[in-house]
């Protein structure tokens, strides 16, 4: 019986996971890869700040936390004027972007957290060609997405392969993880293999940004957990010592 | 000179004479096992969320426009803010699972029978304020699940006839959740829910003291006065408020013997606590719930709106009935059994193990009920799902009118006379 109830208490929470969510990706990030980190912060500062603000988080503690020095830093990736210790807000301004997007770009401070870092991965790498849009792309993550599909410089234009049922209406064929199936026409400055490390990076800085003090949590989680198993030893050795004459 | 200042201390306050009777003196049962441990971890975790929350409210700003960026600042620009907040957010589910085991190791030994119903109303009591107190709380860092989440617990006050509205509007302080509310509750949830908790906590170990630890065996500890050879009395100095009216057996003073033990216990419970804390604080999405690090909404509800885990099983209940009216008054009685338990209860053997098999039965049925409307309540609502709550909610019910019926002439094992460890 007692067996029945622990794996009862253990199987429902996974029943709970089981539901729902789009197809996504494994992103293969690694966060104590700094030049994966410092690219990443170089092609978001590029590609997304233009419109995204990562609003809760400092510039002088990406700088601190990536390795990167200061000055370099404000030369480099700072292009709104600000000062080394402020808050990363773009110059888009909430009502230009209305007038642009019909909407505010959503702050990606926390996109990892929010959505899953595989989610951000597989995203990035799901835009294709939809004249039907008003930036003439799609993503099936995002369906009637209202961005345009800014890393197209690097990636090319990315086709998606489509099946046509006897209705005429077109559906995306998907692969067997769920994914779009899409080619470029190879005018990227990238190959795919480097556009893949080129998301890669991006998603790994993105998740930095997210927590910026995972790395810090978790080492120092290894010496807190150490600790209480020696303590634990200790006060179970004093524990029986006080008991000795009651048993 | 340390015996002279306690002389002083001792000539103006009881100091030694209250550690004396509470804590140096007093005669707890030998035979305590794992189950006793949920108690002092539970004191463990009120202080750590007092701690913790006195110093996050240094840097958290209550206001619908703040509250979400302060949150954030806590966690990147204050030193080790980030510890605070994972402390303080999984304390707040650590609290539920030791109070639930410590409300399960009650149900299991009968610690809520006669003459220890006052002791389980006090507990029920710090319950019932404890998920008022989770409640507020997750409002406060403003998140979307934050926001829809009070939406739809507030909105149930609505389906109160005549006065609904008016309530709802008299709670929110505004016509939708504002930052009107957000002030309001964490007035609550940082000062008066508190207060009240810590009230009731001393009257739940004043009212322990008075009567006395129960055990895994259900039987007393205290003898009539002279009923015992004094060979076989327990070899330990107790306060004479116990052993004036009492013979005392098998039994230990509570410190050294219990506080060594319960060292044991808070330290293996910090090695659980502090793995999440430091390898998975948003707990596989229940103790942190993703829609939340997005900031509140009121135009974009999050695609599947659920409590935080540890009010799952009362939200099943609430939502399988299918009058919202009904659903609110059948999540309350749910409550309130728990609250009448001791009544619902017309035997007199206490522990488990010296019960009828029925009784053992029920109590596992109820433990597994009790699960899967947890499990449920985090979980979206499809017909499946509320055919199961459905039976898991009756079987909940069920616990209770059925211990009554049978509890009256329940068929015992003979209890010992003395705990044999």
């Amino acid at each position: 019986m007692k067996k029945l109830i622990i794996a009862l208490v253990t199987l429902l929470p996974a029943l709970a996971f089981a539901s729902g969510g789009a197809h996504t990706l494994k992103a293969p990030i690694d966060p104590t890869d700094q030049a994966s980190l410092q690219n990443g912060a170089k092609l978001f500062m590029n590609y997304c700040f233009g419109c995204h603000d990562t609003q809760y988080q400092r510039y002088n503690r990406v700088a601190k936390d990536l390795g990167i020095p200061e000055d370099l830093m404000m030369e480099n990736l700072i292009f709104t004027g600000a000062k080394i210790g402020d808050l990363m807000l773009n110059s888009t301004t909430d009502k230009q972007a209305r007038k642009w997007f019909g909407q505010t770009p959503p702050d990606l401070t926390l996109v990892t957290r929010s959505r899953g870092t595989d989610w951000v991965y597989t995203y990035l790498k799901s835009f294709y060609v939809d004249p039907e849009r008003p930036f003439g792309v799609n993503n099936p993550l995002l369906p009637g997405v209202g961005m345009p599909h800014v890393l197209q410089s690097l990636q090319g234009v990315p086709t998606a392969t489509f099946t046509t049922d006897e209705e005429g209406t077109k559906h995306l064929v998907l692969d067997s993880h769920g994914i779009i199936i899409t080619e470029t026409d190879g005018s990227g400055e990238l190959s795919d293999g480097e556009f893949d490390t080129a998301v890669t990076d991006i998603t790994n800085f993105l998740h930095y940004s997210a927590e910026p003090s995972k790395l810090e949590r978790q080492s120092l989680g290894y010496w807190v957990l150490g600790f209480l198993a020696i303590f634990f030893v200790l006060s179970y050795l004093l524990k029986k010592e006080y008991w000795r004459d009651v048993h | 000179m340390l015996t002279s200042i306690v002389n002083w201390i001792d000539k103006r306050i009881p100091m030694t004479e209250t550690f004396n009777k509470h804590v140096g003196q007093y005669p707890a049962p030998v035979n305590f096992n794992f189950w006793y441990f949920f108690g002092s971890l539970a004191m463990l975790v009120l202080v750590n969320q007092i701690l913790t929350g006195i110093w996050l409210t240094m840097n958290y700003t209550p206001s619908g426009e703040e509250a979400f960026r302060s949150v954030e600042y806590i966690m990147r620009d204050v030193e080790y803010g980030w510890l605070l907040r994972y402390m303080h957010s999984t304390g707040a589910s650590a609290f539920f699972v030791v109070v639930y085991l410590h409300m399960l190791r009650g149900m299991m030994y009968g610690s809520y029978q006669k003459p220890r119903e006052l002791l389980w109303l006090f507990g029920m009591f710090i319950f019932l304020v404890l998920m008022a107190e989770g409640f507020l709380g997750y409002l406060l860092p403003w998140g979307n699940m934050s926001f829809w989440g009070a939406q739809v617990i507030i909105s149930l006050f609505g389906a109160i006839p005549v006065i609904g509205d008016d309530l709802t509007l008299w709670i929110r302080g505004d016509y939708v959740i504002s930052g009107a509310t957000l002030n309001r509750f964490f007035a609550l949830h940082v000062i008066a829910l508190p207060l009240v908790l810590v009230i009731l906590v001393f009257l739940h170990i004043v009212a322990l003291h008075e009567v006395g630890s129960n055990n895994p065996e259900g039987i007393d500890i205290k003898k009539p006065k002279g009923s015992i050879p004094e060979n076989e009395k327990a070899p330990f100095k107790f306060h004479k408020m116990f052993t004036d009216k009492y013979d005392i057996v098998d039994a230990v003073p509570f410190h050294p013997y219990y506080s060594v033990k319960d060292i044991m216990g808070v330290v293996g419970f910090l090695f659980f606590f502090c793995f999440v804390i430091f390898f998975a604080p948003e707990g596989g999405g229940y103790f942190l719930e993703k829609p939340n690090f997005e900031p509140a909404n009121p135009m974009k509800t999050p695609e599947h709106i659920a409590p935080v885990w540890y009010f799952g099983p009362f939200y099943t209940i609430l939502r399988v009935v299918p009058d919202k009216l009904l659903g609110a008054g059948a999540m309350f009685g749910a409550i309130i059994m728990l609250f009448l338990l001791p009544w619902f209860d017309r035997g007199t053997v206490k522990s488990i193990r010296y019960r009828s098999l029925a009784h053992k039965i029920n109590l596992i049925q109820f433990c597994v009920c009790f699960v899967v409307l947890g499990a449920l309540g985090t979980m979206a609502a499809t017909p499946v799902a509320n055919f199961i709550g459905t039976v898991a909610s009756f079987g909940y019910f069920g616990f209770f009118i059925a211990l009554w019926f049978y509890s009256k002439n329940e068929k015992t094992k003979p209890l010992p006379e003395r705990i044999s460890h």
